[in-house]
């Protein structure tokens, strides 16, 4: 590695831009004669809409245009989908309801968009909002997916009976039902996965521009896949042909899953902008993105862990209730399932698991991806069990663990995923040393005497990133594939732009994809710039999720790397007259192996431009593209270890260790990966400790609809981590990386709760972990 | 509609607001300085701190009308010279963000707060300090280490050129 190359601790080249106040993001997207829409929004959970009145409103000054549901019909402008099937046991397809981006008989939950209002400003547009009369039928709503299924429910969609999208499973439930009747103990836990609202602080929102001269539309928009995007308007809800679409997501202020999904306002403002002649820009504020951005998690789970006499584990049984809310959003069935069962074999070796998953529709927010999307849900499971049956069985938690280890590799799951590699043992014991795990019951002595519960949890959690090769996910009912592509573009002087599409959204590609370029090539960091985020530069891609940035898009770029490396060197062998196979790249410079004939880069760059003397029928030119697909998904796994102090008398929980160990493979940026296990922990912490989502369960109101209800973790509600790495390079990629992007959100809820429910002595607890559900379980133990 | 006048960043503009326009929209969109952000509407979340003579406060939570007559700055007056602020710095050296969005926020809130404890900070204060500042990237850690270590670097009298 150079000081710039793979490996090395580099400060990001984009944060110049952000700390002086220059990033450019939606919001801060201004085109001449630019209008500014506000959306009128149910406010039932569950109605009809007898009649939308936009009279009054449309007199109101400074407004340019109301639209609605049915305008929008007769512009042909089709229901939002949901983009990956999945098939119930009984074979039957998923029962998908319509979703029109602005309802036209029907709202079915508090924020469901009805109308949009144009107007010169944000306050015009707001004031004429209230302004729109709709007069609803309320019907009863039902917010928990559990009595949704339940015999009565208020129905929500008519495609689905009973408001079950499908009832899906994986595994084998007859060997596994046979292996827990015969095992010598079996631990059942009933597990609530919290529902989170992602909260990236910049709130989502789209300028959509229509030139009615080029008859072509151009969306600014808070994305993570401005390619998926585009693709998604053009072929399913007919806003406009690709070629008439430029998409571009600019600086995009935090994700996490909430900007992969085409929602409602982005193909209304596109839509609107053409219907009224003027650009449109929306900004959502806080309120509507507590109510209308995809939320996260929401399972009920009922579990099953069965053990032989040497306390191994036989069999694993799962049955979740998943919450989709009121639509399925764009990839919302592929979390409860193909993200979620296929990691229940975690880091274990177990013979047979069976998951059984309902998808169910409720008068809630759509549900997606968030963080971890479903892998988080499956180590939850896991590892609360694992921790529980530990304690039941008498045995270390550490050890249990260890007992049950994958060994070797590659290791086949019984739900369909191929482990490539890793060294579990390695990381755990990184954890148990960096924890101090030894000296834990004298610390816990110190604490008592200060009266203080002390308690220690660990999670040794896996998941698969690295999303995902195209053919087997395609065999799984994607709609997409799930490739990325790179275009590396030498300039004449020798300078590099490299095109990925990979979107960065606080990730920071520009600086890691440019050290895989300038490691390769030897070349100083600021010679190397990377474009992205929109789709007239970049020509395809499919953007940034799941951890696949780097595991897929940097090998897209290592692809298309080789190809220029290959033609530079046969440019130098023919301008230095020596074998190709002699020609080496190193700093800068294109020698002759063991000799010292050597050009410098540019000067090779500069030769492919001019032409003049170029191997007998080359191309001018040198730049090259590549498609990368995997050939497996990545996986990435860790320990990590919490230490909770629990006041007694108010059941507060203080943080007062977390220490964390991943195996990502190779590490590109050390700087990066940390921040982003930080970022990922706080996330965990803030599931496990402070954050839930709640619905009026009659009104199916949200009540946790800003910062004053809904508790985000802020600096005071963490500590400093310790974190570290151990490294198996994933053999599935060119350069063994693993992606590193969701493991603190997916490793730390487990571990926290672990925590405390050692210290309380009740295993059971329900996240969020407040003080009063902490004081009332501590007041039941005693 | 009121008529306004303020410094921003040391130079003096003017205005005609409607009364009830924020003086984070004053900034934003009739000044052109879209470093300072909106992260929410309850003056929870903090991207929108600015310096108002010589104090943080949240922009949002503020009429532009009442800060007529003030001295005002925002994350684009802090660099000086082209020089990054040590605060802006410290965030770049210590990775101290992601996204960047609550980043303006934090940096001036930073700034302020050092100012306050001219004695030095540790890390419980700088926690308790950044309550009205939320970061969803960060988990906080990095933001930590670069408002400790400004604080370090500014308390340190400037070496002579």
């Amino acid at each position: 590695m150079g000081i710039e190359g793979i490996g090395a601790r580099v400060a990001r080249k984009e944060d110049k831009r952000f700390v002086t106040g220059l990033g450019r993001y939606v919001d801060d997207m201004v085109v001449p004669g630019m209008k500014y829409a506000v959306f009128v929004r149910s406010p039932h959970a569950h109605a009809a809409i007898r009649s939308i009145d936009t009279s009054a409103a449309k007199t109101m000054p400074g407004v340019i245009g109301v639209l609605t549901g049915p305008e929008l019909k007769s512009d042909g402008i089709g229901n939002l989908i949901c983009g990956w099937m999945i098939h119930s046991k009984d074979g039957s397809p998923m029962k998908m309801g319509a979703w029109s981006p602005l309802a036209t008989d029907k709202v079915r939950y508090v924020g469901d968009a009805v109308a949009i209002v144009v107007a010169e400003s944000r306050s015009l547009a707001r004031d004429a909002a209230e302004a729109v009369a709709v007069e609803y039928d309320e019907l009863p709503a039902v917010t928990d997916a559990v009595k949704a299924l339940e015999a009565g429910a208020p129905q929500i969609h008519p495609e689905a009976a009973n408001n079950l999208i499908y009832d899906w499973e994986l595994g084998d439930a007859a060997a596994t039902d046979q292996a827990i009747a015969g095992a010598a103990h079996v631990t059942r836990m009933r597990i609530v996965n919290n529902r989170l609202i992602p909260n990236a602080i910049e709130p989502r929102a789209a300028l959509g521009h229509y030139n009615p001269a080029e008859d072509h539309f151009t969306l600014w928009t808070t994305s993570q896949n401005p390619h998926v995007a585009r693709l998604v308007m053009s072929a399913f809800y007919n806003v406009a042909p690709e070629n008439k679409l430029r998409v571009i997501a600019p600086d995009v202020g935090g994700g996490f899953g909430s900007k992969i999904y085409i929602y409602p306002e982005e193909v209304v403002c596109l839509w609107a902008s053409k219907r009224t002649g003027v650009p449109v820009k929306w900004v959502a504020d806080r309120t509507e993105s507590f109510l209308c951005d995809a939320h996260g998690r929401d399972h009920v789970t009922e579990v099953a862990m069965a053990f032989d006499t040497d306390n191994r584990v036989v069999g694993l049984k799962v049955d979740t209730i998943a919450n989709f809310g009121a639509y399925m959003s764009l990839f919302s069935s592929c979390v409860p399932t193909y993200l979620y069962a296929t990691l229940l074999s975690g880091q274990y070796a177990f013979p047979h698991i069976h998951c059984n998953v309902r998808a169910v529709y409720t008068n809630t927010a759509p549900v997606d991806a968030y963080r971890g999307a479903g892998r988080p849900e499956a180590t939850y499971v896991l590892e609360r069990v694992m921790e529980t049956a530990a304690r039941e069985l008498g045995m270390s938690p550490a050890e249990l663990r260890r007992r049950n280890f994958i060994r070797e590799f590659p290791h086949q799951t019984p739900v369909i995923m191929n482990y490539d590699g890793g060294d579990y043992e390695a990381s755990l014991n990184a954890a148990m040393q960096a924890a101090d795990y030894a000296g834990f019951p004298a610390r816990r002595e110190e604490a008592k005497r200060r009266g203080k519960l002390r308690g220690i949890g660990m999670s040794c959690y896996i998941e698969a990133c690295g999303l995902a090769p195209s053919q087997a996910v395609g065999s799984l009912g994607a709609g997409v594939g799930l490739w990325e592509s790179a275009e590396v573009r030498v300039n004449a002087a020798g300078t590099i732009e490299v095109l990925t599409g990979s979107h960065s959204h606080g990730q920071g590609h520009e600086t890691t994809f440019a050290q895989v370029v300038a490691d390769r090539l030897g070349l100083p960091l600021d010679q190397v710039s990377i474009v992205h985020g929109d789709t007239d530069k970049v020509q395809m891609g499919m953007g940034t999720y799941g951890s696949r940035s780097g595991a897929v898009g940097i090998s897209a770029i290592v692809k298309a790397l080789d190809k220029v490396e290959t033609k530079a060197k046969k440019i130098a062998a023919h301008l230095l007259e020596a074998d190709e196979g002699d020609i080496v790249i190193e700093n800068g410079e294109v020698k002759v192996a063991g000799t010292d004939r050597s050009l410098p880069w540019f000067q090779v760059a500069l030769a492919a431009y001019t032409a003049h003397n170029l191997p007998a029928g080359m191309e001018p030119g040198l730049k090259e593209t590549a498609f990368y697909d995997p050939t497996n998904f990545t996986f990435p796994a860790g320990c990590y270890i919490c230490e909770v102090e629990i006041d007694p008398e108010t059941g507060v929980t203080e943080i007062v260790q977390f220490v964390a160990a991943d195996d990502f493979g190779t590490i590109i940026n050390p700087l990066i990966v940390e921040g982003q296990v930080h970022g990922g922990i706080t996330q965990g912490v803030g599931q496990a400790l402070l954050e839930g989502c709640v619905y009026d369960p009659t009104s199916g109101q949200l009540v946790t609809a800003s910062y004053m209800d809904y508790t985000m973790p802020r600096a005071a509600d963490v500590p400093s981590f310790k974190v570290s790495t151990t490294s198996t390079p994933s053999p599935s990629n060119p350069l063994g990386i693993k992606g590193c992007g969701e493991a603190g959100a997916i490793g730390s809820p487990p571990a926290v709760i672990n925590a405390i429910t050692d210290a309380i002595g009740n295993n059971d607890l329900t996240m969020p972990a407040t003080p009063q559900r902490v004081w009332a379980a501590l007041r039941k133990a005693q | 509609m009121a008529d306004i006048s303020m410094v921003i960043n040391g130079r003096e503009v003017r205005g005609s607001v409607e009364d009830r326009t924020l003086l984070v929209h004053f900034l934003r969109e009739h000044q052109g300085l879209t470093g300072t952000h909106v992260g929410c509407d309850t003056s929870q979340c903090g991207a929108c701190v600015v310096h108002v003579d010589g104090k943080a406060v949240k922009s949002c939570t503020m009429l532009a009308a009442q800060a007529s007559g003030s001295e005002v700055t925002t994350i684009e007056g802090l660099a000086k010279d082209g020089h990054l602020h040590p605060v802006q710095a410290a965030f770049k050296e210590h990775h101290g963000l992601q996204c960047g969005f609550c980043t303006p926020g934090m940096i001036m809130a930073a700034v302020d707060m050092i100012r306050r404890y001219p004695g030095g900070l540790d890390e419980k204060t700088v926690r308790a300090e950044l309550e009205g500042n939320i970061c969803r990237c960060t988990g906080y850690h990095n933001i930590v280490k670069a408002v400790l270590a400004a604080s370090e670097a500014m308390s340190k009298p400037a070496v002579a050129a």
